[in-house]
């Protein structure tokens, strides 16, 4: 068991998940702090996805047991919406179309749901930050104007969830996958957007499946996830031994000596 | 004569059964029930012509022959009961000309509907039911000048017989259905327009109107006749309070477009959920004139609505854009009529329904091309967007082409809203609400932007409002 880490870091204690009656989670522990960027890699069924959905509140799942506090708040305890407006941000693997609606109605829409009764958005200073962050990421201006993620090839969904965390400056943000699905070139703008983010005030955890990615995004830590827990932290360093090793050795008993 | 004891129930309305509800003092009323002498009673208060009390007597034997529309529709129009309906209800008024004129209770209740202050504007010039009798008309000086003719239809009768008897009762005979034939017999209010040759209107003509009586049939009857090359945009928007007894409404529109004219019909309707809205609306287009029907319907228990456009000239346009949404217990039945009859005519529908809960909506569709024309179009797209399993729709489209000079196509498709959509939404931190009126706004989108643009403001509000009953 973990000692508590107190107010500034995701914390997760002891999280047991199951969907449909079958244990994806079993006992996971992990303290993301802030100023910090964590991994979790791991083979595919591991239960990384599930980690990241669970956090965000997805109704599928069953928290068994467990606790996940962020910032000190049970972050369990709040509903999806509220875990967004506190601070927590999930990059989606598959993000979702949502037809008829702008990228830029939606963006707006999402920063106006943080404001206070009465506060208004400044529409001149909104765009002029949008415009901004696109040029960054090298997302075309034209896209404010096209439907969320509607007809976008796999690296523009991508690029365009790293859009909305730019906007909304999430306190913790979980990228599920971010890198599958891209090209040398997107994940290297998609990192870059990161990288940008990386502050004392925010703490990242990145899933995922590839050790590519963690060339263009350093790591503080790097977690293995397998059979619903942590079997193994490490610096970056850890990245190349599984690059070279594999998942195999997971299976041949190292769960028993994790 | 207006203090029987159903007046004073009228009167004394209860306030908790009603959001917008206050109590009126009706100085005119025909009494309940539908007989000649009803007919009788609105044509001596209105001091009508003879032609037109016959025209009301022919109509009520229509209506009295015709069989209710239930073998198609919904049984549902069997709990009408037609005798226990107000026929007419007036302030006994003349018209009043200024805003300054309009009576505090009717201030008070425009403002209760929330109509936003600039559209308060627009109210200047703008011709406004209350209840049966217009209790607010103005025509901006400019139209005077223009020759541009915008009453009540009261005032059109008996001011401008000449332009008025030619068309009414043309392009929707009183035969045409059952509830055409009712509001033939006896209508009030409802707007008339004439737009000389060449007059290209710039601002849109607009009409509030709402129902606020217990047991009170609406019937208004609109007549827009708009002249050669001309062109003109009317709109129309109401919503009706909350009240527990089925209130009838019961509207006949006819458009007659002139060769080269140009009419825009936009209406925006919520309607509290008890209400019957069964109205028959059609345009009459000539040689290379344009008829746009645009229709969004919010509400009401059930609404039977196919707004048609004949194209009786050459190149002429007819189009229908409808937006319909219908919550738990209510039925939104609507569609569009295009009947082709001239060579290279076009016609247009694209209709979007939304059910949401147990809410039913039905597309009902008709386009007849007939086999001596040529070069006719017609595109018909319909979808529906259903927020949760309990929720139905149905689409009836019947597209009669023959001959094989013509170029149709229908599209139609059934979509729902899915939960890990909202999931993605929320998690940017919409609230379910929220997000739900954001998907289904977008559903819409399209089509909201049809509507001139105070009107899509109201749209938006309207479908957020229906959102945040429906989720949580």
């Amino acid at each position: 068991m973990l000692f508590s880490f107190g107010m500034d870091c995701l914390e997760i204690k002891d999280l047991t998940v199951a969907i449909h009656g079958q244990r994806i989670l079993d006992g996971l522990s992990l303290v993301v702090p802030k100023g910090e960027v964590h991994a979790i890699m791991g083979p595919n069924g591991s239960g990384k996805s599930t980690l990241a959905k669970v956090l965000a509140g997805h109704q599928d799942y069953e928290v068994v047991s467990g606790q996940v506090l962020m910032d000190g708040q049970d972050l369990l305890a709040m509903e999806v919406d509220e875990r967004s407006r506190a601070g927590f941000f999930l990059a989606f693997q598959y993000p979702y179309e949502i037809p008829g609606v702008s990228n830029a109605n939606f963006l707006r829409e999402a920063v106006r749901a943080r404001l206070g009764s009465g506060e208004e958005i400044d529409a001149v200073s909104f765009y002029k930050r949008l415009y901004g962050l696109m040029d960054e990421l090298g997302i075309d201006r034209k896209f404010t104007g096209r439907s969320v993620n509607e007809g976008f090839s796999g690296g523009e969904k991508k690029r365009n969830e790293i859009l909305q965390m730019a906007v909304l400056e999430p306190v913790y943000a979980v990228l599920d996958e971010t890198d599958s699905g891209l090209d040398i070139d997107a994940l290297r703008v998609v990192a870059e957007g990161v990288n940008r983010m990386r502050s004392p005030h925010r703490g990242f955890l990145l899933i995922t499946h590839y050790q590519r990615l963690l060339n263009y995004i350093e790591p503080d830590f790097i977690h293995v996830l397998a059979g619903g827990k942590i079997v193994r932290t490490g610096g970056k360093e850890l990245a190349l031994e599984l690059e070279e090793t594999g998942y195999d050795w997971i299976k041949e008993g190292a769960l028993a000596t994790a | 004569m207006s203090e029987d004891s159903a007046t004073l129930d009228a009167v004394l309305v209860d306030q908790s059964q009603g959001n917008f509800a206050y109590p009126e003092d009706y100085e005119l009323d025909a009494g309940r029930g539908l007989g000649p002498e009803t007919l009788n009673y609105i044509s001596e208060v209105k001091g009508e012509d003879q032609w037109i009390r016959d025209f009301r007597h022919r109509a009520l034997e229509i209506f009295e022959r015709k069989p209710m529309p239930t073998h198609w529709a919904s049984a549902e129009l069997d709990e009408i009961k037609f005798q226990e309906i107000r026929y007419y209800l007036a302030k006994g008024r003349r018209p009043t000309r200024s805003w300054d004129e309009v009576p505090e209770d009717v201030k008070r209740t425009f403002e209760r509907l929330g109509i936003p202050e600039r559209e308060r504007g627009f109210l200047a010039g703008v011709e406004a039911q209350f209840d049966s009798e217009a209790a607010y008309s103005n025509i901006k000086e400019e139209f005077d000048k223009l020759g541009v003719i915008f009453v009540n239809s009261s005032e059109g009768l008996r001011e401008h017989p000449e332009i008025f008897r030619k068309w009414f009762g043309k392009v929707i005979p009183s035969g045409d259905n059952k509830f055409a034939a009712l509001n033939s017999a006896v209508f009030s209010g409802g707007s008339f327009i004439y737009v000389p040759p060449g007059v290209k209107v710039k601002h849109p003509l607009q009409a509030y109107f709402r129902i606020n009586a217990e047991q009170f049939g609406q019937f208004e009857r609109t007549l827009i006749i708009v002249d050669e090359g001309a062109e003109v945009m009317y709109m129309e928007g109401c919503t009706a309070p909350k009240f527990e007894t089925a209130t009838l409404h019961s509207a006949v529109v006819e458009l007659v477009a002139m060769p080269h004219a140009k009419i825009q019909y936009i209406t925006v309707q919520n309607w509290s959920s008890n209400v019957f809205n069964l109205v028959t609306k059609r345009g009459l287009a000539h040689e290379g004139a344009e008829i746009r029907w645009i229709d969004c319907n919010i509400g009401s228990r059930l609404t039977m609505k196919y707004p048609g456009v004949i194209m009786k000239g050459r190149k002429a346009r007819g189009e229908v854009i409808s937006i319909a949404l219908a919550n738990t217990g209510q039925h939104q039945d609507t569609g569009a009529k295009m009947i082709h009859a001239a060579d290279e005519t076009t016609s247009n529908i694209v209709s979007k329904s939304i059910s949401i809960g147990e809410g039913r909506a039905t597309y009902r569709g008709q386009v007849h091309i007939p086999k001596h024309l040529k070069g006719c179009k017609n595109n018909t797209e319909c979808d529906a967007l259903l927020i949760n399993s309990h929720s139905r729709t149905d689409t009836y489209p019947a597209i009669t082409v023959r001959g094989n000079r013509h170029a149709t196509q229908h599209e139609a498709s059934v979509s729902q809203v899915s939960e890990e959509q909202i999931f993605y939404m929320r998690q940017r931190g919409l609230s379910e609400a929220a997000a739900m009126s954001l998907s289904v706004n977008g559903f819409v989108n399209d089509l909201v932007r049809e509507f001139p643009m105070e009107y899509s403001v109201e749209l938006k509000r309207l479908i957020d409002l229906e959102m945040e009953g429906s989720v949580g």
